[in-house]
Parts: C-alpha cells; structure tokens; sequence
C-alpha cells in the first residue's frame, strides 16, 4: 500500500518537469544596403512591435548616432516619424538594452526572448515587426512582418525594402 | 511740361495707393509658418516666420508684425522670443524650447476700422485703436462705420511628447480649441477641431483650410467646411503639408463702445506629416 502511494506521489511530481522549459524566441534580421551615395550616412533605425489595431506594445531597438558631440544625435530621432509618433516621444534616450549606434551596410541579427526586455511577456495575439530607417541626406522607408505570437511551431516571415531597407526577417522558434 | 506733371500724379496715385495698403493687406491671409512642428533632441529650437500673403505659404507682400506676439511654453509661462526681426516681405523670430511639451505661438490684434464721409463727401477710411479713434476721426463724422476688429493668428510646436496646457483658450473672441492634438497630424487620418467664440461654441461658422504651395498648382484645393452646433468641424487630410485653417464670424458683440459691429477672425498654421 505504502509503495502504491509513493509510486503516485514521485509520479506527480515528476510530472511538471517533463515538458521542456524555453522561452519562445524571435530572431529580427535586418538588413541595411549598401548604397552608393556622395554622402553616405549609417541609417537611423528604429524597431518595434505593434498589436492588431496598429498601437505600440515594444520598442525593441532603436540605432542612432549615440556619440554625437553634446548629445545632438537625438536631434533626429523625430525623422524616424512612425517610431517617434508611436513609441519614441514618450522615451528617453539613451535606453538600455533597446539604443545602440548606427550599423553599417549588411545583415544584423538581433535575437529576443519571451520574458526577457526588451521584449517582455506578450499577450498571445497578432502582431507586426516594424522596422523604420532615416538617413541623413537620404530618405526614410517603413516595413512591416506580421507575426502570431506565441509561435507553436517554427515561422518565419520577411517583407523586403525598396531603398532605405533591404530585406527584414522576422524567425520565430516556439 | 506734360512728362513732370504726369510724374507728379503717378506719385500722387502711388502715395494714396500706399495708404490704403495697410487696410488692403487685411483682407489677405495672415500666417505664422514654423521651421518644424514636431522635435526631438536634448536643445530644439524653431524659426518662425510671419507674413501676410495672398499665396501660401510664401512671403510676397507685408510682414506681420510682431508687437502682440505672444508665445507661451508648455508650463504656461511666457516663453522669450529672440533673434526678432522684420522685413520687407517677412517678420522672423526664433523660439528656444527649454521645456518638453507642447508651445503656442500668437499673435492677436485688437483694432478699430472706421469709415466716414468728410466735409467734401470724400469717403475716408481709417484704421487704429480704442485709443487712437478719439484723436484721429473726426467727431460727429458723416456716415461713420465703425468696426472692431480682432484677429488671432497661431501655430503649435511640440518638443518631445505633446502637451495639452498651453490648448487652453482665453474665452476672448474666435479661438480654437483642439480635440486632436494639433502636432499630431498625419497624411490620411482625420482631425478635429472646435472654434470657440467668447469661450461659447462657435457654432454654423464656415471654415477655410488651404493647403501650402499655392504657387505650383492651378487650383486651391480648399476644404470647405463648417462647424456643428457644438462648434467642432473634422478634417481629413488629404495629403502631408503645411495647411492653413481660417475662420471669421461677423457679429455685433464688439467690445469697444465707438463700434457698432465686431469682426473676429483666426488662423492657424498646422504641420500633417506623412504617414
């Protein structure tokens, strides 16, 4: 009788370890073009996460010219203008984990993790990745990834830029 | 002979043309036109110009002056206008914005506009104040006019997130009281606004809003509207820009006791930025 019960008991307990414990993960991989230009500025660029009815839910990286003299590469955070309107007005910059500086032309992956900043928990619903490049002299384009959060299985998406942004891909491992 | 005396009455035509100059520049549009309506960064400043035009947003005929301009920072104080300066065509002055949030640049005027009929059945047109109408029109004026008038002209710029303080109106003559924040435009979306006279919704009053750069196209492209009985009237902005809104409301509510009529009038510049 006695081994019956502690049979059941150790059985139960072992029960909430069997299912494996990671976080859902979204790998953003944006890539900058290599553009030529007489004057070639690295981009501003912000990226954030949006909810269905097109609010912000997280900034999750914002590059700019962090070592402007006097601070002055804030100046033009507000030309990343869906960002600005959305998120960054209501920011202050620099953020830790989420501002960084500008990258050069080519591929850059950033990784996130559910529960983690800058990503935090977020509620299980549709979203959009959006990523908005400015560059000085240049011009300014806005794309966008739908995403289902969080993923069952394995997804990935990308949208592809015109000018400003080449190609931005969003993976999602459950 | 003929050449002196015909260079004499071109002078004197140009000397009377010039008189009435003043009072013909009235009934064009009065503009504040900022630098940029929405700021980032740790030390913005902006640059306004003032003007009074036929076409926007370009300075082509009187600079407005700026003797009651009056701009007032997000904590509702007055904020220091610098670099102050007029010119032919153009007043310039420039804003430092010290404190997040959002500000107001104004400027109103309060004047008088008389006409009468003098000893030779003359029309005489005057224009000034409360205080220059007894010096200068003559009392006991034949056919006198008199018209009191007011006129406000505004611009909004926000440095870091919008503010609502400095939205307050005074409850003094046609104002606007915005429902949706007015640095907070976008190409495509709809805004709205709602006038204010003597603080009372201004209601039934028709409203202008012009799209800047007039010069480069052939029509207006006006959006004509009017406000509801509650004084609000909604816009959807058709594409991004500098757009001017006006409104006037004639009435008999003047103020000043010489007049018998009142005309108040606003203006405001907004920004609408791309989506």
């Amino acid at each position: 009788m006695r081994r019956l019960l502690t049979v059941t008991l150790t059985g139960l307990a072992a029960a909430p370890f069997a299912a494996p414990a990671v976080a859902a993960e979204m790998n953003v991989k944006v890539e900058i073009p290599r553009l030529n230009v007489a004057e070639y500025h690295k981009p501003y660029v912000s990226i954030w996460i949006e909810r269905a009815d097109q609010s912000p839910a997280a900034t999750l990286a914002v590059w700019y010219d962090v070592k402007h003299k006097d601070g002055e590469g804030t100046k033009w955070l507000k030309d990343m203008r869906q960002w600005w309107r959305k998120a960054g007005r209501d920011m202050q910059m620099p953020a830790d984990g989420i501002s960084g500086a500008t990258r050069a032309a080519g591929e850059h992956t950033l990784t996130f993790t559910d529960g983690k900043a800058p990503l935090g928990k977020l509620p299980a619903g549709d979203y959009q990745l959006v990523v908005e490049a400015a560059r000085e002299v240049g011009g300014r384009e806005l794309l966008r990834v739908p995403f289902a959060w969080p993923p069952k299985a394995a997804a990935s998406a990308k949208a592809a830029g015109a000018h400003e942004l080449g190609t931005v891909t969003v993976d999602l491992k459950p | 002979m003929k050449t002196i005396a015909t260079k004499l009455s071109v002078r004197a035509a140009a000397l009377a043309l010039a008189a009435l100059m003043p009072l013909a520049a009235h009934a064009h549009r009065q503009w504040l036109l900022p630098s940029a309506t929405v700021l980032s960064g740790s030390d913005p400043w902006v640059t306004v110009d003032a003007a009074v035009s036929n076409d926007l947003f370009y300075f082509e005929h009187f600079p407005l002056r700026l003797d009651n301009l009056a701009v007032t920072a997000p904590d509702g104080a007055a904020a220091k206008v610098e670099n102050a300066g007029t010119g032919r065509y153009r007043s310039t002055f420039d804003v430092h914005l010290t404190q997040p949030g959002t500000y107001k640049v104004a400027v109103v005027n309060r004047g008088l506009f008389a006409s009468y009929k003098d000893g030779n059945g003359q029309t005489k047109r005057w224009r000034g104040t409360a205080e220059t109408f007894a010096k200068e029109v003559p009392a006991g004026a034949q056919d006198l006019q008199v018209t009191q008038a007011d006129s406000r002209v505004e611009a909004f710029v926000t440095a870091g997130k919008p503010s609502a303080r400095v939205l307050q109106t005074t409850g003094v003559g046609l104002e606007l009281a915005p429902v949706t924040h007015p640095n907070d435009l976008v190409a495509g979306d709809a805004a709205s606004f709602r006038l204010l006279l003597d603080g009372k919704p201004a209601a039934n009053v028709k409203v202008a809003v012009v799209p800047g750069g007039i010069r480069y196209r052939d029509q207006l492209q006006e959006i004509a509207l009017t406000t509801d009985a509650d004084g609000k009237f909604s816009v959807k902005w058709p594409a991004p820009g500098m757009y001017w809104m006006e409104a006037e409301v004639r009435d008999d509510k003047a103020a000043v006791k010489e007049a018998k009529t009142r005309r108040a009038s606003y203006a405001a510049t907004v920004e609408v930025l791309p989506q």
